[in-house]
């Protein structure tokens, strides 16, 4: 076998330095996520009046192979990445982990649990997370005195 | 927001608008597997869907480029917390002899790119069959 074959895949080097140097410090990779100290999934977070939003990108993870829960104040997301099966194959580059995962996060405010919705899509998960009446913001009628 | 701004070139050029994007690219993270009949590039791309994926073979080069519409209008959104960035997704492989780039096929599924490189007949093993004498 000539020797360009075992390996036909050279990344390119120049071009990766650039893009990791974005990366760097700002997207947790995920290779890195498992069995690190790296958390994973990442979540972005935020919020209108109504309700909060809790989005993670979780490529690879089927539906059934997802769990969300939201218990007061309290989101738990846990999952498992399959690796791909199939026999006599050869891993020439392994960059994306597998494994289960769990993550958990505190919310400012307590959500009602029963209205909470996940949906995914592409790999992306987001969970809307309705804020708990009492931590809805109210506006106060100012009476002239 | 793109704005076109017409610019007067020198003659024999041709003027061509690429669309602005002030947003990040980032490099997927892969496994790049060989079985007996092909390799396979597994790349990261949540957020893609089928409309956004570009895939060129160019001279050697195999560039996989997935693209990502914002999800938020990120000047108005109250993060609370903001762990990764939502960008296009962008990475190149060079790609030796043995791969039969005619029958490069890709496949797309919960945020995952699947490429298979069918290698050419003529890298592909062989099972010699021993006649008996």
């Amino acid at each position: 076998m000539p020797g360009g074959f075992m390996n036909p895949f050279a990344a390119m080097n120049q071009l990766q330095r650039e893009v990791n140097r974005l990366f760097d410090g700002y997207l947790p990779s995920l290779g890195a996520g498992f069995g690190s100290a790296t958390v994973f999934p990442a979540l972005n977070i935020w919020e209108d009046s109504d309700a909060l939003y809790a989005e993670a990108e979780i490529p690879g993870v089927a539906p059934e192979d997802l769990e969300v829960y939201a218990v007061g104040d309290e989101l738990t997301i846990r999952g498992t990445r399959k690796p791909r099966e199939g026999e006599n194959v050869a891993y020439h580059r392994r960059e994306r982990g597998t494994g289960e995962f769990t993550r958990v996060v505190t919310l400012p405010v307590n959500v009602d649990a029963d209205k909470v919705k996940a949906a995914l899509k592409d790999g992306v998960l987001t969970v809307t997370l309705p804020k708990a009446e009492e931590a809805k913001p109210r506006r106060i009628t100012v009476k002239a005195g | 927001m793109s704005t076109n701004v017409t610019v007067k070139k020198p003659e024999g050029e041709v003027a061509r608008v690429e669309r602005t994007r002030d947003r990040q690219t980032y490099m997927p993270n892969v496994d790049i597997i060989e079985t007996p009949d092909a390799f396979v590039v597994l790349a990261d791309v949540p957020g893609v869907s089928a409309d956004g994926v570009d895939i060129r073979f160019e001279q050697g080069v195999l560039t996989l480029h997935g693209r990502v519409e914002p999800r938020q209008d990120e000047q108005h959104t109250c993060y609370l917390l903001r762990e990764y960035g939502v960008g296009d997704y962008l990475r190149s492989f060079q790609i030796g002899e043995g791969i039969d780039s005619e029958k490069i096929e890709a496949t797309l599924k919960d945020g995952v790119m699947e490429l298979r490189l069918p290698k050419s007949e003529a890298f592909r093993p062989r099972k010699i069959a021993v006649k008996a004498s």
